[in-house]
């Protein structure tokens, strides 16, 4: 167990590192990024533009430059930004790490949940009326873009029926934290979570279908019914155990994506100061610092989350637990 | 209930499944046996004859969009087909189990061995986990699983093919089911571990009082284990009677050509096995007449027509050589 722990930081490490210098020489290998112009000001002097350079360092060879970014991003968490006046980096991605995981997390529960109901339900009621409709829906919730149908849900609860007594009760755009208490944490959340999750109940719904609809040939499934078992519980305690497996797999590599950043659109649309939107300003700022926190951020994230879902592989799957 | 109705009775099972395009294709035609309490019988057939078909059948398990199943199935005089979903499940598993082919994939991957017998058990008797367990525990010791307690905590891929049969039977007779169906439990085994399970359905009919309906291509297994035997060919059967005599005398020229088929004990052995030549009718092909005539040494004019079973001596044969006269001769019994 403690093996595998170390193991497992070991990858980290090494994953961090192969991007973090990725990222950097990007960076510097793009044209025009060089920050010293942007640092020193519109029409600054030769002079303060060279004793800028000096100072932030800009003049030393690329490795010095990297170990002194690492350090100040992980040892003395003191890394400025380019831009905004010099703002530390590593707090404000702290500052907007819970807001995406308020909503990355809330709309996780939302799609899990609906999307096991909708697979389900469409897969025991195959080749009926409603498995038809219910597949036809996720296809239309997976084609929906996820900024027209935030800017939509604005519309409706924001605007055009604000007032009405069915979103009269919703907050306008803006994150606020879970101390300030839990509805006005959640309320500011529900439409966001909504509008994120609807892609991927489509997505989820229709490959668990595929899967249990797969799995029903199975011999396993047959001995169930055999039993003398109810059809519900053959679906669910062989049936949807079994495809769980693949769902799983799937959940984590997009929760892990989400989290680092990759619910951009949907943060923007709804005023979250999250850190996808973090990561955006980095980039079109060209502010190294930002983009590396980040990105870091990120890529711990995806790690972490791999092993979660590994742990949870060990848990579902009794195979791959003699496997190891 | 009847209480002198055999305990299976299958009356013309006829088994219609759609073959596209909106045409439908009989798989099994007419098919009739019965099974009384206490009495191992063996289906017999090549693949694709229907004998898994009918088993599914009488379980109530053929699924298939558009399936139609006509004819009568009856268990201890009542009717099982057209039964409500229901009482169905109520029987399955409970009075009637079945045991399947592959023993790799019978079982769920995700859950215990002992998990899966304790489901089945809850399912039919109000019994409480640990009670459950007990008699999981109780039932893989009897059918010779070494270690039963450490086993039922073992996944169905860490068990052996053999012990994994043995869960499934100890699963199948979990609720002292009067009729098990064993749809080739022995196929997917290493020889060795064939007969251990084999003496295990044995023992079940003396010591549960069991009667198994065997389902097998192996005529080895029919001889060895089977009171009765009713021979399959593509969806009709060919032929019933008592295994030994059926041995003996074979009445259907396909049932002579099958134990031609099986190499001699003593004796000169041939230097080719005698074989059927040619392939079963697809059930969409069948010719109109006796569905083996195309590949019967025998066939002539009178095979034109469906021949119906008629009895000759303990048997009942689909042909009509023995009308005319010209029954098959008696064969050396296989082994003393």
């Amino acid at each position: 167990m403690i093996g595998a722990v170390l193991r497992r930081l070991g990858q980290t490490v090494l994953v961090l590192f192969g991007i973090s210098v990725l990222v950097f020489l990007v960076f510097f290998a793009t044209p025009g990024a060089d920050p010293t112009a942007r640092i020193a000001g519109r029409n600054a002097s030769p002079e303060t533009v060279a004793a800028i350079r000096h100072q932030y360092g800009f003049d030393r060879p690329l490795p010095i430059q990297y170990l002194h970014l690492m350090d100040r991003l992980f040892i003395t968490r003191d890394l400025a930004s380019y831009v905004d006046h010099g703002e530390k980096v590593v707090p404000e991605v702290a500052r907007a790490a819970p807001v995406t995981l308020s909503l990355v997390g809330g709309a996780a529960v939302i799609w899990v949940t609906v999307s096991i109901l909708i697979g389900t339900i469409a897969a025991a009621a195959r080749g009926s009326v409603l498995d038809r409709a219910l597949m036809m829906a996720g296809l239309v919730g997976i084609s929906i873009p996820v900024f027209w149908l935030g800017e939509v849900a604005n519309l409706i609860t924001q605007s055009r029926f604000h007032t009405s007594w069915m979103f009269s009760w919703v907050p306008p755009l803006g994150y606020v934290p879970l101390q300030d208490g839990l509805w006005a944490w959640a309320s500011h959340l529900i439409i966001p979570w909504c509008t994120l999750a609807v892609l991927f109940i489509g997505l989820y719904g229709r490959v668990l279908r595929a899967d249990l609809v797969a799995a029903s040939g199975e011999d396993f499934m047959r001995t169930a019914r055999a039993k003398g078992l109810s059809e519900t519980r053959v679906m669910l305690f062989h049936g949807l155990r079994t495809s769980l497996i693949t769902f799983v797999s799937l959940f984590g590599l997009d929760f892990a994506q989400l989290v680092g950043g990759g619910a951009l659109l949907t943060e923007v649309v709804f005023g979250l100061g999250g850190v996808g939107r973090l990561t955006y300003q980095g980039l079109v700022n060209l502010d190294l610092p930002l983009i590396m926190a980040t990105v870091m951020y990120s890529a711990v994230f995806v790690v972490v989350a791999n092993a979660v879902v590994d742990l949870f592989y060990l848990l579902l799957d009794p195979r791959v637990r003699d496997g190891r | 209930m009847d209480a002198d109705a055999p305990l299976l009775a299958v009356d013309n099972l006829t088994i219609t499944l759609p073959a596209g395009r909106g045409r439908t294709v009989d798989i099994v035609e007419n098919v009739s046996f019965r099974l009384d309490g206490a009495e191992i019988m063996g289906l017999v057939g090549e693949s694709g004859s229907g004998k898994s078909m009918s088993a599914l059948a009488i379980m109530g398990l053929i699924d298939a969009p558009g399936a139609r199943i006509a004819g009568s199935i009856r268990f201890r005089g009542r009717e099982l087909i057209g039964l409500d979903r229901r009482a169905l499940r109520a029987l399955r598993g409970a009075e009637i189990a079945m045991i399947f082919q592959d023993p790799m994939t019978a079982l769920t991957p995700v859950h215990t061995v002992g998990w899966q017998i304790d489901e089945q058990l809850r399912a039919h008797q109000p019994l409480s986990r640990a009670g459950a367990r007990a008699r999981t525990v109780e039932l893989l010791g009897e059918m010779g699983v070494p270690d039963p307690r450490r086993a039922a905590d073992r996944y169905p891929h860490q068990l052996s093919g053999g012990l994994r049969q043995r869960a499934m039977i100890a699963m199948a007779l979990s609720c002292n089911p009067s009729l098990l169906i064993a749809d080739e439990p022995t196929t997917a085994l290493d020889v060795t571990v064939q007969a251990q399970i084999l003496d295990l359905l044995r023992r079940l009919r003396q010591d549960f009082g069991s009667s198994i309906l065997l389902i097998t291509h192996d005529m080895g297994v029919v001889a060895e284990t089977c009171d009765r035997t009713t021979v399959l060919y593509s969806g009709n059967v060919a032929e019933h009677g008592p295994t030994d005599a059926l041995f003996r005398q074979p009445a259907h020229p396909y049932t002579a050509a099958l134990l031609d088929s099986i190499p001699p004990l003593r004796g000169t052995r041939p230097r080719r096995l005698p074989s059927i030549p040619g392939a079963p009718p697809a059930p969409s092909a069948r010719p109109p007449g006796c569905p083996f005539q195309p590949r019967c040494a025998y066939g002539h004019v009178a095979c034109e027509t469906r021949p119906s079973l008629l009895p000759i001596g303990a048997q009942q044969v689909a042909c009509v050589l023995p009308a005319e006269g010209r029954a098959l001769p008696p064969r050396a019994v296989l082994s003393a």
